[in-house]
């Protein structure tokens, strides 16, 4: 470990976990490190999975199927164990890390294909091709005029309606961070994704448990059944009191910019019953800005439906007493 | 470096940024393993390493190094008989061009020892990483519902 921090990285390295983002990118030669740095060597210490009935603790290293296969998981966090198994393929699953998955990069085309010239993600200051180009895929939720870049990953929405932390060491020492402030929205500056400091990197993510946690579960809606990333998600935990809702905690996938907490819907869901117009309801709150291209103004409808799908079917959960 | 397949062992010298689909079929000549996407999108290089289904065209030969390696060519037995996996395929003519055939064993195989070949829908979504440009999937699903039984039966 003290190796690998004492390297003092910069942007010519990249750190390696399942590889599965980075050696993608490599080839299409989105990146070009100068070193590749292997983390693996770190998932003796950071593979764990571990539950002692206050919150669970995850190693960044522990791979995808592993998390989402393991009992205390499935039981406790159903919307962790589902918004991992719903995400990739099994053969990814088997090879991806937590902590590279949450770091994986956007789907956006024009970022995926140099032969474009404009991207601002890849090369800070050189336009955005998807402003005018087909953009179906991306956001309708945290955009800016220099990037609207869709959020690819399932699992962290899992995080952040759970309210996690992320545990991260570094050169200049270890800290922990709220999961929801890792990304930062576009803005100016598209190309920094994560405020991670140079060097830095995730141990552990640390998830409090509710009595909303056993309630959850992640909607996912694709354009193909299986193997294919999200258009439109929900990450829902639901405490109820009868039906009416006691803590309700939402996150959104597939339309934001950024794994998407939506606030003012749990708000319009709090004590209220949990009926399909109070869900209606705050779906459209969780939409209230969205900001649709041209080619994407279907994923405004789409994720409020979502969403109104996902918090019908964690009322409708039953539990064994 | 030297790498772990199908039980031998093969030194080979190969640049820090070979894949290992690429050491094992441009350096080591087993070209069962296929390159559809090199990209993690189709899951015809799919082998497994240490028994557990991976993408050898997202590996690097590098980090494969103190791991068991199995390709195609390496699961039928010395006296020739098949896996019962590649035998279902053939019994059941899971394939029309081939070019996925490796990738799909090798995937059926983990698949099947995950558990999580119970009922063809759960084959289906845990198949879901090996396309087939033959749609030859309903085949696929029988033959991987006939090697299951059999590989249960030892
Ligand atoms: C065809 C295909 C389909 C996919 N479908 C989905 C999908 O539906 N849903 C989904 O969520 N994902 C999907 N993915 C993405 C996949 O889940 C990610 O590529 C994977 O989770 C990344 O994890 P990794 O360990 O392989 O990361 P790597 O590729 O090793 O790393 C990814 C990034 O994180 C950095 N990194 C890795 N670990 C750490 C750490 N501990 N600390 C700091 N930095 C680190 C790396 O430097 C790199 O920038 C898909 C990928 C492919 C190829
Ligand atoms: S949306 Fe973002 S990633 Fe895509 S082209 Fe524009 S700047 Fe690049
Ligand atoms: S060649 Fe590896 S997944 Fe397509
Ligand atoms: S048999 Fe032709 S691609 Fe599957």
């Amino acid at each position: 470990m003290r190796d690998i921090l004492a390297a003092e990285p910069d942007s010519s390295v990249a750190f390696l976990a399942g590889g599965t983002t980075v050696l993608d990118l490599m080839k299409l030669e989105v990146i070009r490190p100068e070193r590749v740095i292997d983390l693996n060597a770190l998932r003796g210490e950071y593979g764990h999975i571990r539950w002692d009935g206050v919150s669970l603790r995850l190693g960044a290293f522990a791979r995808m199927a592993e998390v989402a296969a393991h009992p205390d998981v499935l039981a406790h966090y159903p919307v962790i164990a589902q918004s991992l198994s719903l995400a990739a393929s099994a053969q990814l699953r088997n090879m991806a890390s937590l902590g590279g998955n949450v770091l994986q990069r956007t789907r956006c085309a024009y970022f995926r294909d140099t032969s474009w010239s404009a991207c601002n993600k890849r090369v800070p200051g050189s336009g955005c091709a998807a402003l005018e180009g087909a953009n179906r895929s991306h956001a309708v939720l945290g955009t800016s005029d220099h990037c609207i870049a869709t959020y690819p990953g399932d699992f962290a929405q899992a995080l952040l309606a759970l309210d996690a932390s992320v545990n991260v060491a570094g050169p200049r020492g270890s800290r922990r961070l709220p999961f929801a402030s890792l990304h930062r929205r576009p803005g100016t500056i598209p190309h920094l994704e994560t405020n991670l400091l140079s060097g830095e990197i995730i141990t552990e993510f640390v998830v409090p448990s509710g009595a909303w946690t056993r309630r959850s579960l992640y909607l996912k809606i694709r354009d193909r059944q299986s193997y294919e990333f999200a258009v439109a998600s929900a990450a829902v935990a639901v405490d109820l009191d009868g039906d009416v809702v006691r803590n309700a905690r939402i996150a959104l996938g597939g339309v934001a910019t950024v794994p998407w907490r939506a606030l003012e819907a749990e708000a319009a869901l709090r004590g209220r019953p949990l009926t399909a117009e109070v869900a209606r309801t705050a779906a459209r709150a969780a939409f209230a800005d969205a900001t649709p291209q041209s080619h994407n103004a279907f994923k405004v409808e789409l994720g409020q439906s979502t969403l109104v799908r996902a918090l019908l079917q964690a009322a409708s959960m039953e539990f064994q007493p | 470096m030297t790498l772990r397949v199908n039980g031998s062992t093969h030194a080979v010298e190969l640049d820090a940024r070979t894949t290992l689909l690429d050491a094992l079929r441009e350096h080591i000549g087993l070209t069962g393993s296929k390159k559809g996407c090199d990209h993690g999108q189709c899951g015809a290089c799919t082998v497994l390493i240490d028994g557990s289904r991976e993408l050898s065209c997202l590996t690097l030969a590098v980090s494969s190094q103190q791991r068991e390696v199995t390709t195609i060519e390496g699961l039928a037995r010395p006296d020739g008989d098949l896996h019962p996996m590649q035998q279902a395929f053939i019994d059941h003519d899971a394939f029309q061009c081939g070019y996925c055939t490796p990738g799909q064993i090798l995937s059926a195989i983990g698949c099947v020892s995950e558990g999580h070949a119970d009922t063809p829908a759960g084959i289906r979504e845990y198949m879901s990483g090996n396309i087939c440009r033959c749609a030859a999937y309903p085949n696929i699903v029988a033959a991987v519902m006939q090697a299951r039984d059999q590989m249960a039966g030892g």
